[in-house]
């Protein structure tokens, strides 16, 4: 399979069919894995990471569940493809700074992408729509047990698997779902989730990291750490903590709805006005109005047939994605400009807000569950 | 304040988490922030960075001279990267890694998946023990007939361990 195929096809993730899809955008779950007494990658000399891959691909590659897989060693990928796969979160930032001696191995269906030569010899992941970290973490648990029968997985019967980073060490596994929570944030209600997700040991990030504004109202929350609990345990914890949080930001969105709706009505109106009429846009932006229209769309203030333009966007106008489609390198303000067309563009056929559609569904469904 | 990886530049970035009721706190000057991935798109946690602060002294008091056999990592290696050099380096640092790793996580002891090779390797070194204990036991009780045979299990088992590491 070519890169050209991958580009083509979105990752099934990305059409949104899973449980609770409005709220919970993606699951991922992550599996560390590294050769007994080889070094790791960040230790490990260019000739040894290089042997380790040789060791390392062939099996991957012969995995059942990568028939008609993507398959590209890191320094056969321009910067600009890796940065494509960054934005569909298929490898790690850190991944795409990799050359000589890494690879990225995925299926065709992108639920499954493995990175050799990361921090770990082997970071296995699984990312599907919705709320389905269960099965997430049966698909990489398949896969890393076809592949510890072949590969000799370094462990230690009291510290489990052993990884580069001691944060790491035990089940190497990190489970995490994206959220979109803009009726949280809206309702300034955010940072009370926030630090009680935090007190029971989960960590949560923005869609660019700590200590940075979250972008677009999306959160990561993830487990924080992996020795001492089971996996099933830690996904189980984690799944309840999300359908909490996912009750909290419907019952946000209902707050909204009765008692600030004016306040609803302006941002939606206005991202709709700026969306459609602007001729420049930054990504953070882009993000942020794009978020607002979500929402829009989830309360029936937009058709329902508009979802799947609008989460397109949130790909689309990422800046790899953006140059990968004008087939050339832009400026940031070529990008700006070219996001802001793209935009103009799809949502020409965008119907207006209606937000008579909205009071009649708030008044008329008090219930906030989803089905 | 200064900053808390350089300890030359002024803190500009304050971040404070809090786990399981315990608050840690880092600060950063602009350089180190974005070197660190503070403001990095792929997310980072607070015990990534402290660990590249915290742990290297934690393992330096454990070992403050050991290289690791395997992999010839050293502790200092190890406070530069906030990493580790190979499975091995777990046995290497694991006076100074213990103590680290009991505040990072829940427990600190796995008791989640480990590969079906492990389970016999762990179940082989059990029936080990017994088998040591018993011929302990034996000779303790001038049971010579007893012991010999023992004796002879653990020679067997001996052979099937190696074969399995």
């Amino acid at each position: 399979m070519k890169f050209s195929n991958v580009i083509a096809t979105g990752g099934e993730w990305l059409r949104g069919e899973g449980p609770h899809h409005q709220i919970v955008i993606s699951s991922r779950v992550r599996l560390a894995r590294n050769l007994r007494h080889r070094p790791f990658p960040g230790w490990a000399k260019k000739l040894e990471r290089t042997q380790i891959l040789e060791l390392v691909k062939p099996p991957v590659e012969e995995l059942p569940e990568m028939q008609d897989s993507f398959s590209e060693l890191l320094q056969d990928l321009s910067a600009l493809e890796k940065q494509v796969l960054v934005e569909r979160h298929l490898i790690s930032r850190e991944h795409a700074a990799k050359s000589v001696g890494s690879a990225v191995v995925m299926n065709r269906r992108q639920t499954l992408s493995i990175m050799v030569n990361e921090e770990d010899h082997l970071r296995m992941q699984s990312i599907r729509s919705g709320l389905q970290l269960k099965n997430a973490f049966k698909l990489v648990d398949k896969v890393d047990s076809t592949l510890e029968g072949k590969l000799d997985f370094a462990y230690d019967a009291r510290l489990g698997y052993l990884t580069a980073c001691p944060t790491n060490v035990g089940t190497g596994m990190r489970a995490s779902a994206m959220l979109h929570l803009p009726g949280l944030v809206l309702s300034e209600m955010i940072n009370q989730v926030i630090q009680a997700v935090n007190k029971i040991g989960l960590a949560v990030r923005g869609l660019y990291g700590e200590g940075t504004e979250a972008m677009g109202n999306f959160f990561q929350i993830s487990n924080q750490t992996t020795l001492g609990e089971k996996e099933e345990e830690i996904i189980s914890r984690l799944s309840k903590v999300i359908e909490t949080i996912i009750e909290k930001e419907h019952d946000a969105r209902q707050m909204l709805i009765q008692k600030k709706s004016n306040t609803l009505w302006d941002q939606i109106g206005r991202a709709y006005g700026v969306l459609t009429f602007a001729h420049a846009m930054t990504s953070k932006e882009a993000l942020n109005l794009l978020s607002i229209i979500k929402l829009g769309v989830d309360l029936g203030a937009f058709p329902e047939d508009r979802r799947l333009p609008i989460d397109e966007l949130f790909i689309d106008t990422q800046p790899a994605h953006l140059q990968k489609s004008s087939q050339q390198k832009l400026n940031a303000e070529e990008r700006d400009e070219l996001r802001a067309q793209i935009i103009r563009e799809r949502l020409r056929v965008f119907p207006k807000p209606d937000i008579s559609k909205v009071a009649r569904e708030a008044t008329g469904n008090g219930s906030v569950s989803e089905p | 304040m200064l900053c808390d990886v350089c300890k030359c530049n002024d803190a500009a970035v304050f971040l404070t988490q809090i786990l399981e009721g315990k608050m840690q706190k880092v600060n950063l000057c602009d350089a180190c922030s974005k070197e660190k991935g503070v403001q990095d798109p792929t997310g980072f946690a607070l015990a990534d960075l402290l660990l590249g602060i915290g742990a290297a002294e934690e393992i330096e008091k454990g070992a403050p001279t050991q290289k690791c056999a395997v992999c010839g990592f050293t502790q200092a290696d190890f406070k530069k990267t906030g990493r580790l050099g190979c499975s091995a380096c777990y046995i290497t640092f694991s006076e100074g890694l213990g103590s680290l790793l009991k505040a990072m996580h829940k427990g600190t002891e796995h008791i989640g998946k480990l590969p079906q090779r492990a389970h016999r390797e762990i179940e082989l070194s059990d029936q080990m023990r017994t088998l040591s204990e018993n011929l302990r036991k034996a000779v303790a009780e001038e049971n010579y007939e007893t012991a010999a045979s023992l004796r002879d299990q653990i020679r067997k088992l001996e052979t099937d361990l190696a074969s399995h590491s």
